[in-house]
């Protein structure tokens, strides 16, 4: 038995659970596989026959819209039946356990489960207990990951820059309470981007940072300078609550993405943004709207990733 | 036994098609030798619409038992299939579950008028009523052999017997 419960004996997905200790090959693969998926969904008819038969169910215990429906329409253009489960009409509010809930599932013949929780390693738990023919793919687990937002990101970096390793990326905002942005800064280290800087408020950044790899900024202007890449961060309006940060007012003016400190960055670069973004807290509309912005074709791509990931796990 | 000469086999594909080309017609080539086939046939037979390539990974019959193949490449038809009459060419037919699966992905591009098929080699063996219109030869190759069609440099193609090893 190997130690990451991911990969199956022979070494290929068989979860998606997290980005860290995923080799170069297999994130490599995924990305390779979604390029060919983009292609189907220019198509008339937008749907390949791969999971044709199998029952795919959206286990959502914490509200996403827009990854919750790009999975959705990424199962159905693999021809595979969906149900969508929402915490709130569930019967976990009845007392069930999150286990209980599985089991019960995998009664129904589930073959795929993909699990949004608001709990770190909620996926993993499930991955253990469930068949050998059952796949498990996380869609964002508390504070931990959210490794198909991370590979969609790769992707659509790979479709603009080209090669990974010869740019500079700058993921900016909260950093402590993001699982996107552990999930990137796995992928981008492992892709091998050669330098990759994190920007924010000290609230906002985990004490131990650096150790990932990535290079600190407190001051936007100077982490964005001469960036190929800028990958803003959703700001949970339920942190300006807290002690962390004064007010979204304060947040803009010193971290919010506008056309001058976007100036710093190499004329070329891309603007990124994981969704659903709060206009005028962490970017500016001007800049979403931008000529550089790239967050539509993030959502776009998306869903070919998430068929590749989908498409590769069910056949291993 | 030896195989024939791959140029010599196009060669006899480019007289059987011209015939039966109009302006309707377009060429479909499956990845990777039948790509190559029909770039070449494209030139000869001087078609007017471009070619189109198709990769069948997305629809084989073997996923549940082999999973996704690696290294699929985007397919890409850049011609409206409704109303065309559509020549798919591949290198070496065999069982026929490629040419089962290259038209139903056909088909979720539209409704073609018509069909045809053309291979280089065909080797026997069909397991699906499929039947190719032209054909560069038949070989008999054993079962656990397979024909390889081979690209050089310079662009010649050749064909290739491989073994178990």
């Amino acid at each position: 038995m190997n130690g990451n419960p991911q990969l199956g004996p022979d070494g290929q997905l068989r979860h998606l659970l997290s980005i860290e200790g995923l080799p170069k090959e297999i994130l490599l693969q995924i990305l390779d596989t979604a390029r060919p998926f983009v292609s189907v969904t220019e198509r008339e008819v937008k749907k390949v026959p791969l999971l044709r038969g199998k029952s795919i169910f959206n286990l959502f215990f914490e509200p996403s819209t827009r990854t919750r429906t790009t999975f959705e329409i990424a199962a159905k253009r693999l021809s595979a039946d969906v149900v969508n489960l929402n915490i709130a009409t569930s019967s976990q509010t009845k007392g069930e356990t999150l286990l209980d809930t599985v089991a019960n599932l995998s009664a129904m013949h589930a073959d795929m489960f993909i699990v949004r929780h608001a709990q770190s390693g909620a996926a993993h738990l499930i991955a253990r207990h469930v068949g050998e023919e059952v796949h498990v793919i996380n869609a964002g687990d508390g504070r931990h990951a959210h490794p198909t937002q991370a590979l969609l990101d790769m992707f659509t970096i790979r479709e603009y820059k080209g090669a990974f390793t010869d740019l500079r990326v700058a993921i900016v905002g909260d950093i402590l309470h993001s699982r996107v942005a552990r999930s990137e800064i796995h992928a981008l280290t492992t892709l091998g981007v050669p330098e990759v800087r994190v920007i924010g408020p000290r609230t906002l950044l985990p004490a131990r940072v650096s150790q990932l790899g990535v290079h600190v900024y407190h001051d936007m202007e100077e982490g964005l300078r001469d960036v190929d890449v800028v990958m803003m961060l959703r700001l949970q309006s339920e942190r300006m609550n807290g002690a962390l940060l004064p007010s979204a007012e304060e947040f803009f003016k010193y971290y919010g993405l506008t056309p001058e400190k976007l100036a710093h960055a190499k004329p070329d670069a891309i603007v990124m943004h994981p969704g659903p973004m709060n206009r005028g807290v962490e970017i500016e509309s001007s800049v979403a709207d931008g000529r550089q912005s790239v967050i539509l074709p993030q959502v776009t791509f998306g869903i070919a990733v998430r068929m590749a990931v989908m498409s590769i796990v069910a056949g291993n | 036994m030896t195989l024939p000469d791959a140029e010599r086999l196009l060669d006899r594909l480019i007289d059987q098609i011209r015939p039966d080309i109009r302006p309707e017609s377009a060429l479909v080539g499956i990845h990777t030798g039948g790509v190559w086939i029909a770039q070449r046939l494209h030139i000869a037979l001087g078609l007017r619409l471009p070619m189109g390539t198709i990769d069948v990974a997305f629809y084989r019959d073997d996923y549940k038992q082999k999973g996704l193949a690696s290294a699929v490449r985007p397919s890409d038809i850049p011609f409206s299939v409704e109303n065309a009459h559509i020549i798919l060419v591949d290198d070496v037919l065999y069982t026929g579950r490629t040419i089962r699966a290259a038209l139903n992905e056909i088909f979720d591009y539209g409704r073609p008028t018509s069909i045809r098929l053309a291979a280089l080699v065909d080797r026997g063996g069909r397991q699906l009523p499929i039947c190719p219109q032209y054909i560069g030869a038949e070989v008999t190759v054993a079962a656990q052999e397979s024909v390889e069609l081979r690209r050089d440099s310079a662009g010649h193609l050749s064909l290739t017997l491989v073994r178990p090893s």
